[in-house]
């Protein structure tokens, strides 16, 4: 008789690490029908490109340094769909192909693949192609027009022209998403419907999105703004509910993640109303990205039957 | 203030499958085999020091092997019949200790010096407890004559009796309160009497709804006496964890339960304390549960001790597919096991037998900081955390970590999404900051 033999415990959960990837993606879906009913076909052709070179990309790299083959997780998947949501429609796939390379080769693997990356590879990839194609990344076009299109502005950066004093553009429209922007922020609804999909399936936890979107609500108020206009606007449901909750770069505690939720929110406005730029939230990421090891440090748990004081862990 | 609650330590557990597929047979008798091997260390502590030898004659509760220091607990024949020899013995934590081998004659005389105990205040009934040889029956062993004598013993108010029975599979304990209730309460008297408490806190798992009502029954009109149910969320019957869900209050870090004014005890312990001081008659069988997807038929079982693994499995049917693993406990904190030949210890209650597919885990790959296994501590420890600080060789960062505190409740590796041995990975971490300490 041979027996295997190894260490408790003897079971495992349902959830993978693919699984949950997997949960990521299907919650994303609405917002890629979304983005096709908005934009056109190209926007899905577009996402589907992106997620294509993410995955080829890590399957290249892996090959060549001779590692364990990772793209089985999906995480590529997911940050090349999260990267194709924050291109517009118009984008060159050329373009999409180098953020993507980006994204996984310098943000990803160079820090060691799942679970090293420090900042997120997809906010991260958006920021570098908006420093470097500037122009094709704000080249926004007005829903109703297709092919031909004329440039059209995000709420956001309408408002910052002074439309809102106009009227600007309605709630109705805004939570629909048939307006300018990137494929994957218009539509509240969308998002709505995919974040409470990975609320049902304990993929994520409530705190970041909650705490994000309060603050920037609440912040909205203080500077006598519409506080509904900035949730709805811009990128905030999209960066809230799926780059803030990147599990690689956020921290992992209720505690945590309320800081962070909140650090978020308060970049997000500074930038918004006092910042020369109309959007905030993906340099709000990046930089609280940065300070997920410090907020983790100070807001640890109090272990069962631990003193109050504990000795602060490095 | 639940939410509250969580921001200081959200403490989640693991929602383990429960499989009680047993939970409904009753407890059989099975045979005496034709030889038992019965270990002199069946419990935390020095073992026994044999005092039989080969050609001895002995009965059941003949003294076999006396208590091998303060923390530690006698041993005693669980058959009559004849001493044949010693042998060595591998235990599933690795250590090796001797064991008794007697044949049996099939008679099950009882042993003369087997008669109800004196017992007139905490000194005598601490020292007939001693002299039962009982140990914690849920799994840890402690020597239950130890327990019972804290030294700040005026400061312990509470009998806290463990019925969560958290682990999957095993209904032994639940079996324990169908059938011998009256026992446990018996015995919760006799302790809460002669230590003096003034509470008996009994904390079942809801989804034991059966035990919670007979035991509710039963402690109808008994000043001090309540049925706690706790949550069926792996692991609500770890001591710690047990003491905040029935009390509110939280074992000081490095200290043991009596310092939150506290005695915890296994309900089949418990149960073990009312007929020994009845009968006299001291640990020589125990209730266990046989189950897993490669036995042919699960059961719960009364076996004497010493009994080996491969005749209670043949009991129950035999291997209904070729086995695995086979695993002295439960599928969370049990240890699995080199081969079949392990006899019955006083402190195992169950037998699982898996089969070859369910004895092998998914490989495990990166890790993606999803935090899970800091959500399901229910210490409230970080191991995601810990496994860094262990990866850099940190022992200061480790223990700065409160590491000491991990109970090896695989949780953590229970959550884990990229299927990392996380609770193997702590214990490492725990074995590092000791040899760092020498």
């Amino acid at each position: 008789m041979k027996l295997f033999v190894s260490s408790a415990p003897h079971i495992t959960g349902k959830d993978s690490s693919r699984s949950i990837m997997l949960d990521v993606i299907i919650a994303m879906v609405p917002a890629i029908i979304a983005s096709g009913l908005i934009f056109g076909l190209r926007a899905v052709l577009l996402t589907a490109v992106t997620a294509a070179a993410c995955v080829v990309f890590e399957y290249l790299w892996n090959k060549a340094l001779k590692k364990e083959q990772t793209v089985g997780d999906l995480s590529a998947v997911v940050t090349g769909i999260l990267l194709a949501f924050n291109m517009p429609s118009t984008m060159p796939f050329w373009m999409a192909i180098v953020g993507a390379a980006f994204a996984i080769l310098m943000v990803k693997q160079l820090f060691g693949g799942i679970g090293y990356n420090f900042a997120n590879p997809a906010i991260t990839a958006r920021i570098i192609l908006a420093t470097s194609f500037a122009g094709s990344m704000t080249n926004f076009v007005h829903p109703t027009q297709t092919i031909d299109a004329i440039a059209s502005a995000t709420p956001l950066a309408a408002n910052a022209a002074g439309a809102f004093a106009e009227g600007g553009v309605p709630y109705l429209t805004m939570f629909l998403g048939t307006h300018g922007g990137v494929l994957g922020e218009t539509s509240a609804l969308a998002l709505l419907i995919g974040f409470a999909y990975l609320l049902i399936k304990k993929v994520i936890s409530p705190a970041i999105p909650v705490t994000y979107i309060a603050t920037v609500a609440v912040l909205a108020v203080v500077f006598g703004q519409d506080p509904l206009f900035h949730v709805l606007g811009g990128g905030l449901l999209l960066g809230a509910i799926f780059m803030a909750t990147d599990y690689v770069t956020s921290p992992y505690t209720l505690k945590g993640k309320i800081v962070f939720g909140i650090g978020l929110g308060l970049i997000t406005m500074l930038i918004r109303v006092f910042g020369t730029m109309t959007e905030g939230v993906s340099y709000a990421i990046l930089i609280m990205n940065l300070f997920v090891p410090y907020i983790n440090q100070l807001t640890r748990q109090k272990p069962l039957g631990a003193p109050k004081k504990v000795k602060e862990a490095k | 203030m639940a939410v509250f609650k969580k921001l200081v330590r959200s403490a989640c557990g693991a929602h383990v499958p429960h499989n009680k597929n047993t939970e409904n047979l009753e407890t059989v008798k099975m045979p005496v085999p034709a030889v038992v091997r019965i270990p002199m260390s069946m419990h935390i502590g020095a073992p026994a020091k044999m005092v039989v030898k080969k050609g001895d004659e002995v009965k059941v509760g003949t003294v076999i092997g006396e208590a091998g220091g303060f923390i530690s607990a006698p041993v005693h024949s669980s058959v009559s019949g004849k001493v044949v020899g010693t042998e060595e013995i591998l235990l599933p934590n690795g250590n090796k200790t001797q064991a008794v081998v007697i044949e049996t004659d099939g008679e099950q005389t009882v042993c003369e010096c087997v008669k109800a105990p004196e017992v007139t205040d905490h000194a005598s009934f601490v020292a007939a407890i001693k002299a039962s040889g009982l140990v914690g029956l849920g799994g840890a062993g402690f020597p239950a004559g130890v327990k019972l004598a804290p030294q700040n013993l005026s400061e312990v108010d509470t009998l806290c009796i463990n019925a969560a029975e958290c682990e999957p599979y095993i209904t032994a304990d639940f079996r324990e309160m169908m059938e011998c209730g009256e026992d446990v309460i018996e015995g919760a008297k006799l302790v809460k009497k002669y230590l003096e408490l003034s509470k008996v806190i009994i904390g079942i798992e809801k989804n034991k709804p059966a035990a919670i009502a007979k035991m509710k029954e039963l402690c109808k009109g008994l000043e001090g006496f309540t049925v706690c149910e706790l949550p069926s969320v792996y692991p609500q019957g770890a001591e710690k964890v047990l003491i905040e869900s029935a009390t509110g209050r939280e074992v000081p870090q490095g200290a043991l339960p009596s310092a939150a004014g506290c005695i915890v005890m296994n309900v089949a312990s418990v149960g073990f304390v009312a007929r020994y001081i009845k009968t006299g008659m001291p640990l020589v069988t125990k209730r266990l549960t046989v189950d897993g997807d490669a036995v042919a038929e699960p059961k719960n079982v009364e076996v004497v001790i010493g009994t080996s693994t491969k005749e209670v499995i043949e009991f129950c049917g035999g291997y209904k597919a070729e086995a695995g693993k086979i695993i002295s406990g439960g599928p969370m904190m049990g240890a699995a096991v080199m081969n079949d030949e392990l006899p019955v210890m006083k402190q195992n209650n169950a037998i699982l037998v898996f089969g070859k597919e369910a004895a092998v885990l998914p490989k495990a790959s990166a890790c993606i900081r999803c935090g899970r296994c800091v959500e399901a501590c229910p210490m409230g420890l970080s191991p995601v955390e810990i496994a860094l600080a262990l990866n850099s060789k940190d022992a200061e960062e480790i223990k700065a970590h409160s590491i000491d505190l991990c109970m090896a409740c695989g949780s953590c590796s229970f959550v884990c999404p990229a299927k990392r041995p996380v609770a193997q990975t702590m214990s490492e971490a725990k074995d590092f900051v000791r040899k760092a300490a020498k």
